[in-house]
């Protein structure tokens, strides 16, 4: 390397080292991109617009992945028509394809290893932010900017200002990595980190999968990444680049957050930044719990739910709705017995893949209608009706509100112990 | 459609934080047609909006506009609805890419206090909006001109188009440091 990293943010090294030269915050920079992850409902714009502006050229077809997660299996006629021209299209140009109930796209690129610290990897979902959890840089486009990036294997940016998030002090039982992910939205705001690079230190001991919980809400903060230093051992199996190291960098502000101090929170409809205790809301009746998502979908989830509500029985008035995020999420909480503990309790188990997250199938709400989820967005009419209200919470939350058949708190001390 | 410089319109104007899925509800993007998209634009904000737009028209927002999700079809719905251009105190960045992308004019006006029904006056490369009868200028976030060469063919595929190649896509450099 002949240029010098010192002094550089994660983000900063990334796009140094994947442009060839020293670059800070507010240049701009064309780079190689790592990977493209296309899913299915903005893939058929992705392939008209490269059919019929761009071509049809394919630079690196080993690059791109297209993973059919957001209306999986199809929900109507005309979707299944457009899964059939994206499967289609895959076959033809040997992009990675992974098909109806392989998983939500982030949950399955980080589990077949196509996203690795030190890349870049743009996706045509917003939650792409997700794949800092590996010390990637991810972020998510649009169809014409994916397309691009699919046909060039090529994309630009401008390298962005960095907010250091600094965690503090350990967390009381009870508190999640979903929590701690809210608190850092309600502290930054909605737009409190546009255009900028998120990275989160203090997070050595963060499983991976809490590491994805946070890297996957910093675009609610509005940012271009969410970074978590690839230290510690939740990333021993993957290889990291010795230049992917935490500096003394020039940060644009560092934010101390004191773990000590948080409760278990929810985000009240409809701003995600709308972060309250769950007590301010307690008794509120739910009728519809959802578990699942890229936030909050993985093993973890899944067993931190069974553990609350073993030999249990789900609320009369609440459905459980539980979508594990992938098939390989499902098939270990099969053989653990999650699956069996969840279904004595009375949850029901729909495809792994996204749900009713964005409201296109599944379990969308009617009006009127509360539903308590461990997703990532309670805009107005995200799940379906605009009446309808969402509240965003961790799995522990979600489970004891679908026992209770209202927004609950867990009992202590059983619950949070050993995630 | 291609963009002017200046733009002209009439303003409607709306708050902070207007996501995507209240520009364009997730439940319509499984649609690629813009009749569609338009159709529904904007709907659980003000349901009154579709019939009250008229080509060419400048929308006006607070902070944030666009945040949520990468859906290309919140401008292109905003487009194909005759929206001339966004104006807003700042956008969310996926939208901001995305607008000027499918060469809808996104126009960052860090301070304003423009009122519905007024016309607009804005120009791209002078970095002003102009409220006309009101003589108010407001200051706004300069265009590099490579974006207003991108609004003025249409979008960045008829820009590549224009030009052949991919642009500054087109040099290969060494994957792997």
């Amino acid at each position: 390397m002949t240029y010098d990293l010192k002094g550089l943010t994660l983000a900063e090294r990334i796009l140094s080292v994947r442009s060839g030269r020293r670059v800070k915050a507010g240049d701009l920079v064309v780079v190689p991109v790592d990977q493209v992850m296309v899913v299915d409902s903005i893939a058929p714009s992705v392939i008209r617009l490269l059919k019929e502006e761009l071509a049809g050229e394919i630079r690196y077809p080993e690059r791109v992945s297209f993973v059919i997660d957001h209306v999986a299996p199809a929900a109507n006629v005309e979707v299944a028509t457009t899964q059939k021209q994206v499967r289609e299209f895959a076959r033809e140009h040997q992009i990675n394809l992974f098909d109806v109930g392989r998983g939500i796209c982030h949950q399955v690129l980080i589990e077949e290893r196509l996203a690795q610290p030190g890349w870049v990897v743009v996706g045509s979902d917003s939650h792409s932010t997700i794949y800092g959890a590996v010390g990637a840089f991810g972020t998510g486009m649009g169809a014409t900017d994916i397309a691009l990036a699919v046909a060039s294997g090529r994309t630009w940016f401008r390298v962005p200002e960095t907010v250091r998030i600094l965690f503090k002090g350990s967390r009381p039982a009870g508190v999640t990595a979903k929590d701690i992910a809210l608190e850092v939205v309600r502290v930054l705001t909605a737009d409190g980190a546009t255009y900028a690079s998120i990275e989160y230190h203090g997070t050595e001991t963060f499983s991976l999968s809490e590491r994805m919980t946070l890297a996957n809400l910093a675009v609610e903060a509005g940012a271009k990444v969410g970074l978590v230093p690839t230290v510690g051992e939740a990333l021993g199996a993957y290889e990291v680049p010795d230049w992917l190291a935490v500096d003394e960098a020039s940060y644009e502000t560092t934010v101390e957050i004191d773990l000590s101090g948080l409760r278990p929170s929810l985000s009240v409809p409809f701003f995600v930044d709308n972060v309250h205790p769950v007590e301010n809301h307690l008794g509120v009746p739910v009728d519809q719990v959802f578990v699942g998502t890229c936030t909050n979908g993985r093993l973890d989830d899944l067993r931190a739910v069974a553990a609350i509500l073993e030999g249990r029985r789900v609320a009369e008035r609440t459905r459980l709705l539980i979508i594990p995020a992938s098939s390989t999420v499902l098939e270990q909480a099969v053989a653990d017995g999650t699956v069996a503990t969840l279904l004595a309790a009375g949850a029901v188990f729909g495809t792994p893949g996204c749900g009713p997250c964005m409201g296109r199938h599944m379990g969308v709400l009617a009006p009127g209608e509360v539903c308590v989820s461990t997703s990532n967005r309670n805009f107005m009419g995200r799940m379906g009706s605009p009446e309808a209200k969402i509240f965003l919470a961790s799995p522990e939350v979600a489970a004891a509100s679908a026992l209770a058949g209202a927004i609950a708190l867990p009992e202590t001390p059983s619950f949070g112990g050993d995630r | 459609m291609k963009t002017e410089n200046p733009i002209r319109g009439r303003s409607h104007v709306y708050g902070d934080d207007i996501d995507t899925d209240r520009i364009i509800p997730g439940k319509y993007t499984k649609t690629l047609e813009l009749s569609q998209l338009a159709e529904h634009v904007l709907e659980d904000l003000d349901p009154e909006f579709r019939a009250r737009v008229e080509v060419g028209d400048i929308l006006v927002a607070g902070h944030n506009f666009g945040c949520g999700s990468s859906r290309e079809q919140a401008p292109l719905a905003l487009k194909a609805a005759g929206v001339g251009a966004v104006v807003a105190k700042s956008f969310a960045r996926i939208f901001y890419r995305n607008a000027i992308n499918i060469g809808l004019p996104a126009v960052e006006v860090p301070e304003h206090d423009i009122g519905t029904g007024a016309i607009l006056n804005v120009r791209l490369t002078d970095g002003v909006v102009i409220d006309e009868r009101s003589g108010k200028r407001f200051r706004a976030t300069k265009m590099p001109e490579v974006m207003v060469d991108i609004l003025q063919a249409g979008g960045l595929a008829n820009y590549l188009k224009e030009r052949g190649g991919y642009g500054p896509f087109s040099t290969e450099q060494n994957r792997t440091p």
